[in-house]
Protein backbone atom coordinates (compact mmCIF):
# COMPACT_ATOMS: atom_id res chain seq x y z
CA UNK A 1 0.00 0.00 0.00
CA UNK A 2 3.09 2.52 1.13
CA UNK A 3 4.63 1.51 -2.21
CA UNK A 4 1.67 2.52 -4.04
CA UNK A 5 1.31 5.70 -2.00
CA UNK A 6 3.77 6.91 -3.58
CA UNK A 7 4.53 5.70 -7.12
CA UNK A 8 2.37 5.41 -10.33
CA UNK A 9 0.31 8.56 -12.45
CA UNK A 10 -1.51 11.53 -11.70
CA UNK A 11 -4.99 10.94 -12.89
CA UNK A 12 -7.71 12.65 -12.09
CA UNK A 13 -10.42 10.46 -10.51
CA UNK A 14 -14.46 11.55 -10.09
CA UNK A 15 -15.19 11.99 -6.17
CA UNK A 16 -19.08 11.92 -5.02
CA UNK A 17 -19.51 14.20 -1.98
CA UNK A 18 -21.51 11.72 0.29
CA UNK A 19 -21.54 13.34 3.89
CA UNK A 20 -20.69 16.82 5.20
CA UNK A 21 -19.89 17.19 9.14
CA UNK A 22 -19.91 20.86 10.18
CA UNK A 23 -16.60 21.04 12.28
CA UNK A 24 -16.92 24.31 13.50
CA UNK A 25 -18.54 27.62 11.95
CA UNK A 26 -16.77 28.33 9.76
CA UNK A 27 -14.74 24.59 8.88
CA UNK A 28 -16.63 21.59 6.89
CA UNK A 29 -15.42 18.23 6.27
CA UNK A 30 -16.58 16.38 2.93
CA UNK A 31 -16.80 12.96 2.64
CA UNK A 32 -15.67 11.81 -0.87
CA UNK A 33 -16.37 8.56 -2.21
CA UNK A 34 -13.97 7.72 -4.99
CA UNK A 35 -13.74 4.78 -7.15
CA UNK A 36 -10.67 2.92 -7.84
CA UNK A 37 -8.76 5.11 -5.22
CA UNK A 38 -5.33 3.73 -4.53
CA UNK A 39 -5.02 4.50 -0.86
CA UNK A 40 -3.10 7.19 0.67
CA UNK A 41 -0.76 7.73 4.07
CA UNK A 42 -1.27 9.98 6.56
CA UNK A 43 -0.10 13.53 5.82
CA UNK A 44 -0.53 13.42 1.95
CA UNK A 45 -2.98 15.64 0.40
CA UNK A 46 -5.09 15.64 -3.30
CA UNK A 47 -5.30 18.23 -5.69
CA UNK A 48 -8.69 18.84 -6.21
CA UNK A 49 -10.39 20.71 -9.73
CA UNK A 50 -13.60 22.37 -10.02
CA UNK A 51 -14.83 23.17 -13.81
CA UNK A 52 -17.39 25.96 -14.42
CA UNK A 53 -19.80 25.56 -17.43
CA UNK A 54 -17.51 28.07 -19.46
CA UNK A 55 -14.68 25.58 -19.04
CA UNK A 56 -12.90 27.67 -16.36
CA UNK A 57 -11.03 25.67 -13.83
CA UNK A 58 -9.85 26.50 -10.20
CA UNK A 59 -7.44 23.92 -8.56
CA UNK A 60 -6.95 23.81 -5.01
CA UNK A 61 -4.51 21.33 -2.59
CA UNK A 62 -6.56 20.07 0.46
CA UNK A 63 -5.10 17.58 3.46
CA UNK A 64 -6.64 14.15 3.64
CA UNK A 65 -8.19 14.09 7.29
CA UNK A 66 -8.53 10.56 7.79
CA UNK A 67 -6.46 7.43 6.96
CA UNK A 68 -7.16 5.21 4.58
CA UNK A 69 -10.20 3.20 4.04
CA UNK A 70 -11.22 1.80 0.78
CA UNK A 71 -12.76 4.08 -1.46
CA UNK A 72 -13.41 7.11 1.03
CA UNK A 73 -11.19 9.98 0.95
CA UNK A 74 -12.09 13.00 3.59
CA UNK A 75 -10.82 16.49 3.86
CA UNK A 76 -11.21 18.99 5.64
CA UNK A 77 -11.89 22.57 4.44
CA UNK A 78 -11.51 25.84 6.16
CA UNK A 79 -14.07 29.13 4.49
CA UNK A 80 -11.61 31.75 3.40
CA UNK A 81 -13.10 34.81 3.25
CA UNK A 82 -13.05 36.00 -0.49
CA UNK A 83 -12.10 32.83 -1.99
CA UNK A 84 -13.16 30.96 -4.84
CA UNK A 85 -13.28 27.63 -4.09
CA UNK A 86 -13.70 27.21 -0.11
CA UNK A 87 -17.12 28.86 -0.28
CA UNK A 88 -18.42 26.69 -3.29
CA UNK A 89 -17.37 23.33 -0.86
CA UNK A 90 -18.76 24.63 1.75
CA UNK A 91 -21.99 26.56 0.79
CA UNK A 92 -22.79 25.13 -2.64
CA UNK A 93 -21.46 21.59 -3.02
CA UNK A 94 -23.85 19.00 -2.02
CA UNK A 95 -24.36 15.10 -1.35
CA UNK A 96 -24.41 13.37 -4.28
CA UNK A 97 -22.10 15.97 -6.35
CA UNK A 98 -19.05 14.81 -8.27
CA UNK A 99 -15.76 16.75 -8.10
CA UNK A 100 -12.21 15.82 -9.52
CA UNK A 101 -9.62 14.97 -7.58
CA UNK A 102 -5.96 12.96 -7.84
CA UNK A 103 -3.75 11.65 -5.20
CA UNK A 104 -1.96 11.44 -2.84
CA UNK A 105 0.28 13.39 -3.10
CA UNK A 106 3.95 14.00 -0.95
CA UNK A 107 5.71 12.14 0.87
CA UNK A 108 7.82 14.60 2.86
CA UNK A 109 4.91 15.30 5.46
CA UNK A 110 3.65 11.77 6.03
CA UNK A 111 4.24 9.89 8.92
CA UNK A 112 2.69 6.13 9.27
CA UNK A 113 2.80 3.89 12.81
CA UNK A 114 5.83 1.91 11.20
CA UNK A 115 7.77 5.01 11.89
CA UNK A 116 7.71 4.73 15.53
CA UNK A 117 7.45 7.72 17.81
CA UNK A 118 7.18 9.53 20.05
CA UNK A 119 4.39 11.57 18.12
CA UNK A 120 4.67 14.90 18.52
CA UNK A 121 1.79 17.27 16.22
CA UNK A 122 1.56 20.83 16.46
CA UNK A 123 -0.80 22.63 14.56
CA UNK A 124 -2.25 26.10 14.00
CA UNK A 125 -5.88 26.81 12.98
CA UNK A 126 -7.19 24.68 10.29
CA UNK A 127 -3.25 23.41 9.76
CA UNK A 128 -4.38 20.61 12.18
CA UNK A 129 -5.65 18.62 9.36
CA UNK A 130 -3.05 16.30 8.27
CA UNK A 131 -1.78 16.13 11.89
CA UNK A 132 -5.77 14.80 12.80
CA UNK A 133 -4.83 11.61 9.86
CA UNK A 134 -1.68 10.77 11.87
CA UNK A 135 -3.28 11.16 15.11
CA UNK A 136 -6.51 8.61 13.53
CA UNK A 137 -4.23 6.74 11.96
CA UNK A 138 -1.90 5.63 15.35
CA UNK A 139 -5.48 4.97 17.16
CA UNK A 140 -6.75 3.04 14.67
CA UNK A 141 -3.41 0.59 14.64
CA UNK A 142 -3.07 0.85 18.09
CA UNK A 143 0.16 2.03 17.65
CA UNK A 144 2.93 1.31 20.57
CA UNK A 145 4.10 4.96 19.75
CA UNK A 146 2.42 7.93 22.57
CA UNK A 147 1.47 10.86 20.76
CA UNK A 148 0.99 14.78 21.63
CA UNK A 149 -1.33 17.19 20.46
CA UNK A 150 -0.69 20.71 20.52
CA UNK A 151 -3.03 22.99 18.54
CA UNK A 152 -3.77 26.65 18.39
CA UNK A 153 -6.89 27.95 18.03
CA UNK A 154 -8.61 31.88 18.40
CA UNK A 155 -11.60 30.46 20.23
CA UNK A 156 -12.86 27.42 21.79
CA UNK A 157 -15.36 27.17 18.84
CA UNK A 158 -12.37 27.35 16.66
CA UNK A 159 -11.11 23.85 17.59
CA UNK A 160 -11.28 20.96 14.74
CA UNK A 161 -12.27 18.01 15.80
CA UNK A 162 -12.38 19.24 19.44
CA UNK A 163 -14.89 16.35 20.79
CA UNK A 164 -13.26 13.71 19.29
CA UNK A 165 -10.00 14.78 20.39
CA UNK A 166 -11.52 14.99 24.20
CA UNK A 167 -12.33 11.19 23.52
CA UNK A 168 -9.35 10.11 22.22
CA UNK A 169 -7.45 11.52 24.63
CA UNK A 170 -9.59 9.66 27.65
CA UNK A 171 -10.11 6.97 26.51
CA UNK A 172 -6.17 6.01 25.01
CA UNK A 173 -3.42 6.54 27.42
CA UNK A 174 -1.05 7.60 25.30
CA UNK A 175 -2.65 10.16 23.78
CA UNK A 176 -2.42 13.51 25.45
CA UNK A 177 -3.87 16.65 23.75
CA UNK A 178 -3.15 20.05 24.55
CA UNK A 179 -5.40 23.06 23.13
CA UNK A 180 -4.45 27.13 23.00
CA UNK A 181 -6.75 29.78 22.83
CA UNK A 182 -5.27 32.91 21.31
CA UNK A 183 -8.07 35.18 21.20
CA UNK A 184 -10.86 34.57 23.61
CA UNK A 185 -12.00 31.74 25.87
CA UNK A 186 -14.65 30.32 28.40
CA UNK A 187 -14.66 31.51 31.66
CA UNK A 188 -13.66 27.50 32.76
CA UNK A 189 -11.01 27.24 30.46
CA UNK A 190 -7.94 26.05 31.98
CA UNK A 191 -5.84 25.54 29.18
CA UNK A 192 -3.72 27.97 27.69
CA UNK A 193 -4.78 31.28 26.59
CA UNK A 194 -1.87 33.03 24.39
CA UNK A 195 -0.19 32.16 21.15
CA UNK A 196 2.62 29.41 21.01
CA UNK A 197 5.66 29.84 22.67
CA UNK A 198 9.19 28.97 23.58
CA UNK A 199 7.85 28.06 27.23
CA UNK A 200 4.63 26.47 25.78
CA UNK A 201 6.93 24.38 24.01
CA UNK A 202 9.46 23.17 26.25
CA UNK A 203 6.28 22.22 28.51
CA UNK A 204 4.37 20.61 26.35
CA UNK A 205 6.29 19.06 23.53
CA UNK A 206 8.16 15.73 24.35
CA UNK A 207 11.79 17.05 25.33
CA UNK A 208 14.49 16.64 22.52
CA UNK A 209 15.91 13.52 24.55
CA UNK A 210 13.28 11.14 23.70
CA UNK A 211 14.19 12.07 19.88
CA UNK A 212 10.27 12.94 19.20
CA UNK A 213 9.05 12.86 15.75
CA UNK A 214 7.75 16.07 15.15
CA UNK A 215 5.06 17.75 12.42
CA UNK A 216 4.21 21.02 12.45
CA UNK A 217 1.74 22.53 10.33
CA UNK A 218 -0.46 25.47 9.80
CA UNK A 219 -0.12 29.50 8.72
CA UNK A 220 3.92 30.15 7.15
CA UNK A 221 4.62 32.53 10.74
CA UNK A 222 2.95 29.89 13.01
CA UNK A 223 5.37 27.35 11.63
CA UNK A 224 8.24 29.39 11.37
CA UNK A 225 7.88 30.39 14.59
CA UNK A 226 7.15 27.05 16.22
CA UNK A 227 9.92 24.88 14.14
CA UNK A 228 12.87 27.76 14.55
CA UNK A 229 12.02 27.36 18.48
CA UNK A 230 12.05 23.43 18.42
CA UNK A 231 15.60 23.37 17.18
CA UNK A 232 16.00 26.01 19.34
CA UNK A 233 14.84 23.84 22.11
CA UNK A 234 16.97 21.16 20.72
CA UNK A 235 15.19 19.13 18.39
CA UNK A 236 17.05 17.76 15.69
CA UNK A 237 16.41 19.41 12.81
CA UNK A 238 15.57 16.27 10.26
CA UNK A 239 13.23 15.51 13.19
CA UNK A 240 11.16 18.22 12.51
CA UNK A 241 9.09 18.55 9.56
CA UNK A 242 7.22 21.43 8.25
CA UNK A 243 3.96 22.23 6.05
CA UNK A 244 3.27 25.46 5.57
CA UNK A 245 0.08 27.04 4.17
CA UNK A 246 -0.18 29.67 1.73
CA UNK A 247 -2.23 32.27 1.84
CA UNK A 248 -4.53 30.47 -0.87
CA UNK A 249 -4.29 26.54 -0.38
CA UNK A 250 -1.40 26.18 -2.61
CA UNK A 251 -0.47 26.24 -6.30
CA UNK A 252 -3.25 27.64 -8.71
CA UNK A 253 -4.01 27.06 -12.06
CA UNK B 1 -12.08 13.81 -19.22
CA UNK B 2 -12.91 16.72 -17.35
CA UNK B 3 -16.60 17.08 -16.48
CA UNK B 4 -18.18 20.41 -15.34
CA UNK B 5 -18.60 20.72 -11.66
CA UNK B 6 -22.82 21.60 -10.98
CA UNK B 7 -23.33 24.96 -9.46
CA UNK B 8 -19.38 26.29 -9.85
CA UNK B 9 -18.86 29.34 -11.19
CA UNK B 10 -15.42 30.30 -10.45
CA UNK B 11 -14.36 34.04 -9.30
CA UNK B 12 -15.82 36.67 -12.16
CA UNK B 13 -12.96 38.86 -13.00
CA UNK B 14 -12.75 42.68 -14.09
CA UNK B 15 -12.17 43.03 -17.39
CA UNK B 16 -11.27 46.79 -16.84
CA UNK B 17 -12.10 50.03 -19.16
CA UNK B 18 -12.05 48.83 -23.04
CA UNK B 19 -8.54 50.09 -24.69
CA UNK B 20 -6.61 49.96 -21.20
CA UNK B 21 -5.89 46.70 -20.12
CA UNK B 22 -3.52 44.58 -22.26
CA UNK B 23 -5.12 41.31 -24.03
CA UNK B 24 -5.95 38.27 -21.34
CA UNK B 25 -5.32 41.12 -18.31
CA UNK B 26 -7.85 41.46 -15.19
CA UNK B 27 -7.97 44.23 -13.38
CA UNK B 28 -7.13 44.10 -9.98
CA UNK B 29 -7.70 46.91 -7.00
CA UNK B 30 -4.82 45.57 -4.06
CA UNK B 31 -1.66 45.29 -4.82
CA UNK B 32 -0.56 41.18 -5.21
CA UNK B 33 3.22 40.71 -3.67
CA UNK B 34 4.99 38.44 -5.75
CA UNK B 35 8.79 37.22 -4.73
CA UNK B 36 11.43 35.24 -6.64
CA UNK B 37 13.07 35.18 -3.11
CA UNK B 38 13.40 36.47 0.90
CA UNK B 39 12.71 39.87 0.98
CA UNK B 40 16.20 41.69 1.54
CA UNK B 41 16.71 44.20 3.98
CA UNK B 42 18.88 47.08 3.26
CA UNK B 43 19.75 49.71 5.52
CA UNK B 44 19.60 53.19 4.14
CA UNK B 45 23.21 53.64 5.01
CA UNK B 46 24.26 51.13 3.12
CA UNK B 47 22.26 51.21 0.06
CA UNK B 48 23.73 53.02 -3.14
CA UNK B 49 23.06 52.73 -6.67
CA UNK B 50 25.56 52.21 -9.51
CA UNK B 51 25.32 52.57 -13.42
CA UNK B 52 28.03 51.06 -15.00
CA UNK B 53 28.51 52.11 -18.32
CA UNK B 54 29.65 50.26 -21.54
CA UNK B 55 33.34 51.65 -21.16
CA UNK B 56 33.60 50.31 -17.39
CA UNK B 57 32.95 53.74 -15.86
CA UNK B 58 30.77 53.68 -13.04
CA UNK B 59 29.02 56.68 -11.13
CA UNK B 60 27.30 55.64 -7.90
CA UNK B 61 25.07 57.57 -5.59
CA UNK B 62 24.01 57.05 -2.00
CA UNK B 63 20.89 57.12 -0.53
CA UNK B 64 21.03 60.49 0.28
CA UNK B 65 22.70 61.51 -3.09
CA UNK B 66 19.88 59.81 -4.84
CA UNK B 67 17.05 60.91 -3.12
CA UNK B 68 18.52 64.74 -3.85
CA UNK B 69 17.93 64.44 -7.65
CA UNK B 70 15.49 65.79 -9.65
CA UNK B 71 12.33 63.51 -8.96
CA UNK B 72 9.17 63.29 -10.68
CA UNK B 73 5.39 61.58 -10.04
CA UNK B 74 4.19 59.51 -12.34
CA UNK B 75 1.03 57.53 -12.36
CA UNK B 76 1.15 54.72 -14.34
CA UNK B 77 -1.11 51.06 -15.14
CA UNK B 78 1.33 48.43 -14.31
CA UNK B 79 0.80 44.98 -15.65
CA UNK B 80 1.99 41.40 -14.52
CA UNK B 81 2.57 38.76 -16.30
CA UNK B 82 0.51 36.17 -14.06
CA UNK B 83 -2.68 38.44 -15.90
CA UNK B 84 -3.55 40.83 -13.21
CA UNK B 85 -2.76 44.62 -13.81
CA UNK B 86 -3.54 47.42 -11.86
CA UNK B 87 -4.68 50.68 -12.91
CA UNK B 88 -3.60 54.74 -11.76
CA UNK B 89 -0.92 53.88 -9.49
CA UNK B 90 0.79 56.54 -8.59
CA UNK B 91 5.03 56.83 -7.84
CA UNK B 92 7.83 59.05 -7.17
CA UNK B 93 11.68 58.33 -8.31
CA UNK B 94 14.47 59.58 -10.43
CA UNK B 95 14.01 59.43 -14.53
CA UNK B 96 16.63 57.01 -15.93
CA UNK B 97 17.39 59.90 -18.06
CA UNK B 98 18.54 61.90 -14.99
CA UNK B 99 20.84 58.80 -14.11
CA UNK B 100 21.94 58.43 -17.47
CA UNK B 101 22.28 62.46 -18.13
CA UNK B 102 26.31 61.67 -17.35
CA UNK B 103 27.16 58.33 -19.04
CA UNK B 104 30.04 58.69 -21.52
CA UNK B 105 29.03 55.69 -22.97
CA UNK B 106 25.56 54.71 -22.86
CA UNK B 107 25.27 51.13 -24.82
CA UNK B 108 22.55 49.64 -26.33
CA UNK B 109 21.65 47.07 -23.54
CA UNK B 110 21.03 47.42 -19.83
CA UNK B 111 21.20 44.39 -17.29
CA UNK B 112 19.75 46.01 -13.84
CA UNK B 113 20.74 43.91 -10.55
CA UNK B 114 19.19 44.14 -7.26
CA UNK B 115 19.68 43.25 -3.88
CA UNK B 116 19.17 39.47 -3.31
CA UNK B 117 20.53 38.47 -6.93
CA UNK B 118 17.74 39.27 -9.41
CA UNK B 119 18.07 40.59 -12.67
CA UNK B 120 16.56 41.88 -15.83
CA UNK B 121 17.18 42.96 -18.98
CA UNK B 122 16.18 45.56 -21.27
CA UNK B 123 17.22 47.96 -24.10
CA UNK B 124 18.33 51.20 -23.51
CA UNK B 125 16.01 52.83 -25.60
CA UNK B 126 13.22 51.40 -23.76
CA UNK B 127 14.56 52.54 -20.37
CA UNK B 128 15.72 56.40 -21.63
CA UNK B 129 13.25 58.99 -23.56
CA UNK B 130 10.85 59.09 -20.05
CA UNK B 131 10.08 55.54 -19.76
CA UNK B 132 11.61 54.34 -16.75
CA UNK B 133 12.72 55.86 -13.53
CA UNK B 134 14.18 54.06 -10.10
CA UNK B 135 11.32 54.63 -7.67
CA UNK B 136 11.24 55.10 -4.29
CA UNK B 137 7.56 56.33 -3.21
CA UNK B 138 4.11 54.68 -4.05
CA UNK B 139 1.07 56.46 -3.70
CA UNK B 140 2.43 59.22 -1.72
CA UNK B 141 4.59 57.01 0.84
CA UNK B 142 8.22 55.48 1.12
CA UNK B 143 7.94 52.45 -0.84
CA UNK B 144 7.44 49.15 1.45
CA UNK B 145 10.11 46.55 1.28
CA UNK B 146 7.24 44.00 0.13
CA UNK B 147 6.92 46.06 -3.31
CA UNK B 148 10.80 46.62 -3.66
CA UNK B 149 11.56 49.26 -1.48
CA UNK B 150 13.53 51.31 -0.75
CA UNK B 151 13.84 51.64 -4.02
CA UNK B 152 12.93 49.35 -7.34
CA UNK B 153 12.65 50.02 -11.40
CA UNK B 154 9.09 51.26 -12.81
CA UNK B 155 8.60 50.45 -16.55
CA UNK B 156 5.25 50.52 -16.71
CA UNK B 157 5.42 49.84 -20.75
CA UNK B 158 6.27 46.22 -19.67
CA UNK B 159 5.17 43.63 -18.31
CA UNK B 160 6.07 43.94 -14.30
CA UNK B 161 8.70 41.48 -14.03
CA UNK B 162 10.76 43.58 -15.64
CA UNK B 163 10.12 46.60 -13.06
CA UNK B 164 13.05 45.29 -10.66
CA UNK B 165 12.51 45.38 -6.88
CA UNK B 166 15.15 46.45 -5.01
CA UNK B 167 17.05 47.66 -7.69
CA UNK B 168 20.55 48.13 -6.33
CA UNK B 169 22.49 49.51 -10.28
CA UNK B 170 22.09 48.63 -14.11
CA UNK B 171 25.21 47.08 -16.52
CA UNK B 172 24.96 48.91 -19.96
CA UNK B 173 26.69 47.60 -22.55
CA UNK B 174 26.59 46.69 -26.41
CA UNK B 175 25.32 43.19 -25.82
CA UNK B 176 22.08 41.67 -24.51
CA UNK B 177 22.24 39.20 -21.77
CA UNK B 178 19.09 37.73 -20.07
CA UNK B 179 17.90 38.37 -16.47
CA UNK B 180 16.54 36.10 -14.36
CA UNK B 181 13.14 35.55 -15.64
CA UNK B 182 14.40 35.34 -19.39
CA UNK B 183 16.54 33.05 -18.70
CA UNK B 184 14.16 30.46 -17.66
CA UNK B 185 11.74 30.55 -20.44
CA UNK B 186 10.05 34.33 -20.16
CA UNK B 187 10.35 36.53 -22.99
CA UNK B 188 13.22 38.26 -24.08
CA UNK B 189 11.41 41.31 -24.41
CA UNK B 190 8.18 41.29 -22.38
CA UNK B 191 5.68 43.88 -23.92
CA UNK B 192 2.08 42.99 -22.75
CA UNK B 193 0.17 44.86 -25.69
CA UNK B 194 1.92 41.40 -27.85
CA UNK B 195 1.34 39.03 -25.07
CA UNK B 196 4.52 39.00 -25.16
CA UNK B 197 4.34 36.20 -22.14
CA UNK B 198 7.03 33.36 -22.82
CA UNK B 199 9.85 32.68 -24.93
CA UNK B 200 8.84 32.12 -28.31
CA UNK B 201 5.40 34.10 -28.02
CA UNK C 1 17.23 38.51 7.43
CA UNK C 2 13.94 36.70 8.36
CA UNK C 3 11.48 36.01 5.52
CA UNK C 4 8.15 34.43 6.72
CA UNK C 5 7.12 34.32 2.57
CA UNK C 6 8.41 31.11 1.59
CA UNK C 7 6.12 27.94 2.00
CA UNK C 8 7.93 24.02 2.24
CA UNK C 9 8.66 21.88 -0.70
CA UNK C 10 5.49 19.57 -0.26
CA UNK C 11 3.43 22.62 -1.64
CA UNK C 12 5.09 21.37 -4.97
CA UNK C 13 4.68 18.01 -4.35
CA UNK C 14 1.35 17.69 -6.72
CA UNK C 15 4.11 19.63 -10.12
CA UNK C 16 7.04 17.62 -8.98
CA UNK C 17 4.58 14.33 -9.39
CA UNK C 18 3.68 15.65 -12.93
CA UNK C 19 6.86 16.32 -13.95
CA UNK C 20 8.38 13.35 -12.57
CA UNK C 21 6.05 10.82 -13.01
CA UNK C 22 6.83 9.78 -9.44
CA UNK C 23 6.65 11.29 -5.73
CA UNK C 24 9.64 13.55 -5.50
CA UNK C 25 9.09 15.76 -2.03
CA UNK C 26 10.37 12.71 -0.02
CA UNK C 27 14.11 12.90 -2.60
CA UNK C 28 17.28 13.80 -1.22
CA UNK C 29 18.76 16.89 -3.04
CA UNK C 30 22.47 18.33 -2.84
CA UNK C 31 22.53 22.47 -3.30
CA UNK C 32 25.18 22.90 -5.95
CA UNK C 33 26.17 26.26 -3.92
CA UNK C 34 26.46 25.37 -0.12
CA UNK C 35 26.45 21.11 -0.57
CA UNK C 36 23.98 20.73 2.09
CA UNK C 37 21.60 18.01 1.59
CA UNK C 38 17.83 18.27 2.23
CA UNK C 39 14.76 16.73 0.80
CA UNK C 40 13.07 18.40 -1.75
CA UNK C 41 10.11 18.91 0.58
CA UNK C 42 12.00 20.80 3.19
CA UNK C 43 13.59 23.49 0.46
CA UNK C 44 11.60 26.54 0.22
CA UNK C 45 9.48 27.33 -2.40
CA UNK C 46 8.50 30.97 -3.28
CA UNK C 47 5.20 30.64 -4.92
CA UNK C 48 3.60 33.61 -5.93
CA UNK C 49 5.73 34.49 -8.63
CA UNK C 50 5.40 34.60 -12.68
CA UNK C 51 7.06 30.84 -11.80
CA UNK C 52 7.86 28.28 -8.56
CA UNK C 53 11.09 29.24 -7.14
CA UNK C 54 12.71 26.61 -5.02
CA UNK C 55 15.74 27.47 -2.91
CA UNK C 56 18.24 25.72 -0.57
CA UNK C 57 16.58 25.98 3.23
CA UNK C 58 20.26 26.68 4.27
CA UNK C 59 21.83 29.18 1.53
CA UNK C 60 18.82 29.71 -0.05
CA UNK C 61 20.61 29.73 -3.36
CA UNK C 62 17.66 28.84 -6.21
CA UNK C 63 18.24 25.27 -7.04
CA UNK C 64 15.58 24.84 -9.33
CA UNK C 65 12.61 27.41 -10.82
CA UNK C 66 9.73 25.84 -12.56
CA UNK C 67 7.66 27.64 -15.77
CA UNK C 68 4.61 26.52 -16.54
CA UNK C 69 4.55 27.28 -20.08
CA UNK C 70 1.28 27.06 -22.85
CA UNK C 71 3.35 24.14 -24.41
CA UNK C 72 4.37 22.40 -21.20
CA UNK C 73 5.98 22.50 -17.79
CA UNK C 74 9.80 23.70 -17.57
CA UNK C 75 12.06 22.29 -14.68
CA UNK C 76 15.22 25.00 -14.79
CA UNK C 77 18.00 23.39 -13.31
CA UNK C 78 19.97 26.40 -11.66
CA UNK C 79 22.29 25.10 -8.83
CA UNK C 80 21.39 21.38 -7.62
CA UNK C 81 24.43 19.05 -7.49
CA UNK C 82 22.32 15.77 -7.28
CA UNK C 83 19.05 14.09 -6.87
CA UNK C 84 19.13 10.87 -5.17
CA UNK C 85 15.97 7.95 -4.47
CA UNK C 86 15.02 7.03 -1.35
CA UNK C 87 14.13 3.66 -1.61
Amino acid sequence: MAGAAVRGRLNWLAAGATQFIDETPRVRSIVLDCHDWPGHLPGQHIDLRLTAEDGYQAQRSYSIAAPAEGDRVIITVELVDDGEVSPFLIEDLRVGDRIEIRGPIGGYFVWEPTRGGPLQLIGGGSGVVPLMAMLRASVRSRSDAPVRYLSSARAYEDLIYRAELETVASEESGVEVVHTLTRNHPPNWTGPTRRVDREMLAEHVWPPAVSPLCYVCGPTGFVESVATTLVELGHSPERVKTERFGPSGGVRR
Amino acid sequence: MSFVTRGFRGRRRLEGPPGRVPPGQYVTTDFPVLSAGPTPRVQLEEWSFTVTDAGGDTLEWTWSEFTSLPTETVTVDIHCVTKWSKLDTTWEGVSLDTLFARVGSPGSHALFHSYGGYTTNLPVEDITGGKAWVAFRYEGEPLASEHGGPARLLVPHLYFWKSAKWVRGVVVSDSDRPGFWESYGYHNYGDPWREQRYAGD
Amino acid sequence: MTDVRHLDGNVLAGVLHEFFGREMTDQLGCCGHCDAVNALGAAHVYLEAPGHVVRCPNCASVLIVIVQHPDGMRVNYESIRWLQTRS
